[in-house]
């Protein structure tokens, strides 16, 4: 089993750097001198020249490359043009504030997701299942500005004003100093992602309560609660961990709409300034730090569906 | 559910015109499908018929900004919310429907392609896929947006490519389970052409997961594109679309509400109808195995 860790480990190692060549190569795409569509095209080659040198653009491309992957893993970010500062003064307080966002929307959703999940399984064909799966059909459609400009009617402007609907930070504070201001972007990630861990929670639950087991606990005469948080979640949750890994990894991109919409200060709004601004190092950089979470949190997913499954426990993970 | 019941079943399930009958049955495609073609008749008809019926083109200035004269009042900087509503809705339906297209095309192609030759080619595209799904969707396309620029073909293209990977997986899933039946053997025997086995004997048994994802990348497009376009980085202006509307207007949207609430109520119809249709044929095309849920 551990041997199959380590696999999968060098394969997401391998995806990442594959990544990292893509997120290069796209850059190389830019057309013309990348130095004179920063300046405009009034620049000076005086200017040109300078600003080419500042952004190593003489260097030959695999030069280039290894400069900023060499960079990447000392902690060095790259030249951001638009804020004439380093990209890592620029990002270092926003990936705490765009973390804070998914890791409160994760301990939200993913309980939130498995109890509906759960509930619903127990009750299939009800009434409260029916009005779940109804829900969820209809949010899982919506694109997820649809469902924050939906909340910030009903509960910032024209129907009730309980929370704001932009954030504002003062400088040196943290975006939590105001917890009332994280609401809505938090609900908003909630409500995309529990939909999805709900349904998939729901059929698997199905399928497990209606397996021989189950039965065989029940005959037994345990309570019905305890066949269902004892027996039956326990082999629900391995397939679901993936699903709800996926919906998670989900949001490392999700969050750059949400952010955008209520003005959150994070990575995701960083990267549409900066693509507005075609400021290419800060792009890179957050492009690549979203996919990086994104394929940590599938490995995570896939290293607990290898824990998670009986038959690679005990068979030595040969296969 | 035991395989002689499952396989004459899923054998009907596969062919479109069975899925689709099936699909019918299920209360959510009837009320999907009304929802879907209420949102396409708005966007198709609205640009033919905007100036008839408001009096103003959707570039023309009905007065100052955010009042709430006529039927809708004006936008950001006084032009006819109805008449840009009206207007705004086909350039959106058209991306998404050209990506989803594109989408399906290459997907569907690479994974019967990968699933039928099987060894090296398999495990290349298979790959290639897995290192584009480490990416979001959108966040490939503001990687791509950033360097050319906010262009329509880019973004057919990119939301395109970053569902063929996907589209690719079940492809490739559904194509395996046909590529070992009997007829495609005969038609290896006849030593017919790989690109006549794939398009003639594999494609039209695989039609039904195909279809449940081109409903599901459907939604999706629709939601990426009107997304971009409300992030300023999709439709450009001074093209009316509804997600630069709702962007343009959402500031006054206390004053003058209709300039969002019109083209969010459209997105939001649209795709949770797509979603429908969708969700009735996923459910039609695993009923053969559930058996008889509903």
């Amino acid at each position: 089993m551990s041997r199959m860790i380590v696999r999968r480990l060098l394969i997401s190692l391998a995806i990442l750097w594959l990544v990292s060549l893509l997120v290069f190569v796209a850059t190389l795409l830019l057309p013309g001198d990348p130095a004179r569509a920063i300046l405009g095209q009034q620049a000076t080659p005086e200017r040109i020249a300078a600003l080419s040198q500042q952004l190593h653009l003489d260097l030959p491309v695999w030069q280039r490359y290894l400069d900023w992957l060499g960079g990447l893993f000392t902690g060095d970010l790259g030249y951001s043009t638009s804020t004439q500062g380093s990209v890592n003064a620029l990002l270092s307080d926003r990936i705490s504030a765009s973390l804070a966002l998914l890791v409160a929307a994760a301990v939200i959703s993913t309980p939130a997701g498995l109890v509906l999940g759960v509930w619903s399984a127990v009750r299939r064909g009800r009434g409260l299942d029916l009005a779940v799966s109804g829900v969820s059909l209809v949010i899982a459609a919506l694109p997820e500005f649809v469902i924050g400009m939906a909340l910030i009617v009903l509960l910032s402007t024209t129907v009730l004003r309980l929370f704001p609907s932009v954030t504002m930070v003062p400088p040196g504070q943290p975006v939590w100093w105001e917890p009332a201001q994280l609401v809505l972007p938090v609900l908003t990630l909630v409500l995309v992602v529990t939909p999805y861990i709900a349904r998939m929670m729901r059929e698997t639950m199905s399928e497990v309560l209606d397996s021989g087991f189950v039965e065989m606990a029940r005959l037994k005469g345990l309570p019905e609660r305890v066949v269902i948080v004892r027996h039956a979640f326990p082999h629900a949750i391995g397939p679901v961990a993936q699903v709800i890994a996926l919906q998670l990894a989900w949001l490392a991109g999700g969050v750059v709409v949400v952010e955008f919409l209520f003005r959150y200060p994070g990575v995701g709004q960083a990267l549409i300034d900066a693509v507005n601004k075609r400021d290419i190092e800060v792009v890179q950089a957050i492009t690549l730090f979203i996919a990086a979470v994104f394929i940590v949190v599938n490995l995570l997913a896939d290293v607990v569906g290898i824990l998670a499954n009986p038959r690679l426990r005990t068979q030595g993970g040969t296969q | 559910m035991s395989e002689t019941i499952a396989v004459p079943l899923s054998a009907e399930v596969n062919r479109p015109a069975g899925l689709i009958r099936r699909a019918w049955a299920f209360p959510q495609a009837k009320i999907g499908a009304v929802l879907t073609v209420v949102v396409v008749l708005l966007a198709v008809l609205g640009p033919l018929v905007a100036e008839v019926l408001t009096g103003y083109a959707p570039d023309d200035f009905a007065g100052k900004p955010f009042k709430l004269v006529g039927i809708a009042g004006t936008d950001n900087i006084g032009r006819d919310v109805l008449s840009r509503f009206l207007d705004g809705g086909l350039t959106l339906l058209f991306y998404a429907v050209l990506a989803t297209a594109l989408g399906v095309l290459l997907g569907a192609a690479l994974g019967m392609l990968a699933a039928y030759t099987g060894g090296r080619l398999d495990a290349v595209i298979m790959r290639g896929g897995d290192v584009l799904l480490s990416f979001p969707c959108l966040v490939l396309a503001l990687l791509a947006i950033a360097v050319i620029g906010p262009r329509g073909w880019l973004l057919v293209l990119v939301i395109g490519i970053s569902h063929a990977p996907r589209i690719a997986r079940v492809t490739r899933q559904a194509t395996l389970t046909v590529a070992g039946q009997d007829y495609i053997r005969a038609a290896e025997m006849y030593a017919v052409p790989r690109w006549r086995i794939l398009l003639d004997e594999t494609l039209p048994n695989i039609t039904g997961p195909l279809l449940v994802e081109v409903g599901l990348r459907l939604t999706y497009s629709i939601g990426y594109v009107a997304s971009l376009s409300f992030l300023g980085l999709g439709i450009q202006p001074p093209a009316a679309d509804w997600g630069l509307m709702i962007n343009e207007n959402r500031i006054a949207l206390v004053v003058q509400p209709w300039g969002v609430l019109l083209p969010v109520l459209a997105i939001a119809v649209l795709t949770v109808g797509t979603n429908m249709i969708t969700d009735s044929l996923a459910s039609a095309a695993s009923g053969a195995r559930q058996g008889s849920e509903s």
